[in-house]
């Protein structure tokens, strides 16, 4: 099973006794293989609207698709055990190994001993935990290897579907930031529907490949891909709920490789000091970039590097900070302010430098109303296509410094 | 429960356990003192007490567990029932022993029966409370997660709820433990015998109070062990160190 379609139509849910609905028309389409993030205040009905899919609660009026067939036409515990679920770190049985609550669907379908060890042990592997670790109980791991095996054992009978309700909420800064790369990471070679749970707007803007904005009585703001939200917020509400620093939330989703670069002006040691001058008119920058044989950026050339007839080693600042293509765009600003410059030499995936990342070129990125700004699960997708090493490097480390502590 | 029908029984118990007493302080030198040579001398005749003693704690315990484990699983899953039941088992544990035993004696006679009936309604309490407390300690979070994977009620409950109830019930259990050996020192008022009736048999005579009351103790650290040996093996994820 692959990913499935899930669509919303003109969803309404009243508890019986309450005055105003839970969740009013709410009408929208998940693509098959889309994170779709349900975010916003608390009691907006985000919860319900999760549960409303694998009917934890069922819906008043309205159909929800799961592949173009109502939901209610479905019985619950089987509907259930092919929809992932995946809650908060407290949602694994403490009184069973890690094997065995990753194994708890695969058992209510009866696979037999064989195929469901052989799952448990892909399913460790994926997610980057020791086979060793899945005779051990919950307590015994740390928060971030508990996630870990919370989205497992969501994984585990491979469902089309995914529900993760506030899945990295209990989790710390650091550690969720990690869990968020591992899964899109995850989302990049399984392409899995996704609906994913939170309140915070930030995760949503890095998780979603679409955005539902539910304010109170489950009414639907607007649903949007992360950058129509950031740009043009439907109304007053998603304005203020996306927060004042929107503009400067759309730098992370873009990456250094998204925006037009400064040309740089690269020069050689030895180099006639002429002819490098003469590369000055052509660049962005008026000054000159000192680069190895391989062209990768040892500092900027001072004025008496130019002083005689060939260029020497003199520089008057060192090329810090530098930064990769496939970096984050926020990441990469973050940089050049903490180095106190205005620029810094863009490198390739060899080190070789290929451009310059000013503050005037991110301005302009900003400023850009047009353009393609990729979604969280296209820029996985690409870098799983690619070495994919800014988040497989966020995975080894993060896998790496858990696996130390256990 | 007439006073016709109470009045033989007194009598036929007060021959019970005062009719041996003359000849006891011939039994040790030291006239009624404790006697330790003497104890080693006459502990055979402990053994048959206790073993009955034994019975009358590990029947009653484990009779009581199944119907008060049954009692609370009803009342998690229908919350409206926990108020009675609670309340029900309470009064159980208030009726004084001796009572409650004069009141059976009339419906199931005097002996071992009676005897059960009564200290299994006591057991009913400690672990009635500690089952339901442990039902209800379960995490929401960790009942949803098992509903949303679709585990059926029935599979939740036996999959999920009571063995994480596991530790709050065997501490109900071994309360319940104790109490119960205590209790059944009172036995032998429904003809039950056990260590109780070896006391009251001779109870100026300290060797014999300290011997049967040393078995006693004895008796209800071994049940709490033994409890407490099952629990652990049964709760593995309990020994699991957090770090």
């Amino acid at each position: 099973m692959q990913a499935a379609t899930l669509e919303f139509r003109h969803v309404h849910k009243q508890y019986p006794g309450a005055d105003k609905p839970a969740i009013a028309d709410l009408s929208f389409r998940v693509e098959a293989g889309d994170i779709c993030v349900l975010v916003g205040p608390s009691g907006c009905g985000k919860t319900t609207a999760m549960r409303l899919v694998n009917r934890m609660i069922d819906l008043t009026s309205g159909e929800i698709l799961l592949d173009g067939r109502s939901v209610m036409e479905r019985r619950p515990a089987e509907l259930r055990r092919e929809v992932g679920y995946a809650i908060q770190q407290i949602g694994l049985f403490p009184h069973r190994t890690i094997a065995d609550n990753i194994a708890t669907v695969p058992k209510l379908l009866n696979w037999d001993k064989t195929r469901t060890k052989a799952r448990v042990e892909e399913l460790l592997d994926l997610i980057g935990l020791d086979r060793s670790l899945g005779r051990r109980y919950p307590a015994q791991l740390s928060g971030g290897q508990r996630q870990r095996v919370g989205v497992a054992r969501a994984l585990a009978a491979d469902p089309p579907l995914l529900l993760m309700d506030e899945p990295f909420g209990a989790i710390d800064p650091i550690n969720r930031e990690r869990l968020q790369n591992e899964f899109l990471r995850l989302q990049g070679e399984l392409r899995k529907t996704v609906v994913f749970v939170t309140h915070d707007i930030d995760e949503a803007i890095k998780m979603g490949d679409k955005i539902a904005i539910l304010k109170e009585g489950g009414h639907l703001a607007q649903y949007a891909t992360p950058s129509e939200l950031l740009m043009y917020p439907a109304d007053k509400f998603v304005e203020d709920f996306v927060g004042a620093d929107r503009a400067l939330k759309r730098l992370a989703l873009q990456r250094v490789r998204d925006i037009d670069l400064w040309k740089a002006a690269t020069v050689r040691t030895g180099e006639d000091s002429a002819a490098a001058k003469a590369k000055l008119a052509d660049a962005d920058l008026p000054y000159l970039l000192l680069v190895d044989d391989r062209g990768r950026p040892k500092g900027w050339l001072s004025d008496r590097a130019l002083s005689g007839e060939r260029i020497v080693e003199d520089l008057r600042s060192s090329a810090d900070p530098i930064v990769e293509m496939d970096d984050i765009l926020r990441d990469a600003l973050s940089d050049l302010l903490a180095a106190d410059t205005r620029y810094g030499p863009v490198v390739d995936e060899a080190g070789a430098v290929r451009g310059i990342l000013s503050l005037e070129a991110v301005g302009h990125a900003l400023a850009a109303t047009g353009g393609h700004v990729p979604t969280a699960t296209e820029l996985a997708r690409e870098s799983a296509a690619h070495d994919g090493r800014a988040t497989a490097d966020g995975l080894s480390s993060g896998s790496g410094s858990d696996l130390a502590r256990s | 429960m007439s006073g016709l029908a109470v009045t033989p029984v007194l009598a036929q118990l007060s021959d019970d356990f005062f009719g041996d007493r003359q000849g006891a302080a011939d039994r040790c030198p030291g006239n009624n003192e404790l006697c330790p040579g003497w104890i080693v001398d006459n502990f055979t005749d402990y053994l048959n007490p206790l073993w009955e003693h034994v019975l009358l704690s590990v029947i009653p315990l484990a009779i009581g567990f199944v119907l008060a484990t049954g009692l609370a699983m009803l009342a998690h899953r229908y919350p409206k029932l926990a108020p009675p039941f609670l309340a029900f088992v309470s009064i159980l544990f208030t009726i004084p022993s001796i009572a409650f035993y004069l009141i059976l004696i009339n419906v199931t006679g005097r002996g071992f029966a009676t005897a059960v009936v009564a200290l299994t309604a006591y057991t009913q309490v400690l672990i009635f409370r500690n089952v339901l407390t442990g039902l209800r300690e379960v995490p929401q979070g960790t009942v949803e997660a098992a509903q949303g994977m679709g585990m059926s009620s029935r599979q939740i409950l036996f999959g999920v709820e009571l063995p994480m109830a596991l530790p709050t019930i065997f501490a109900g259990l071994r309360i319940a433990a104790s109490s119960t050996v205590g209790i059944a020192g009172f036995a032998f008022f429904a003809g039950a015998g056990g260590l109780g009736q070896s006391i009251f048999a001779d109870p100026r005579f300290r060797g014999n109070v300290v011997a049967a009351s040393v078995l006693m103790i004895l008796l209800a650290a071994a049940l709490e062990l033994a409890v407490l040996a099952v629990q652990r093996a049964l709760t593995p994820w309990q020994r699991a160190v957090s770090r």
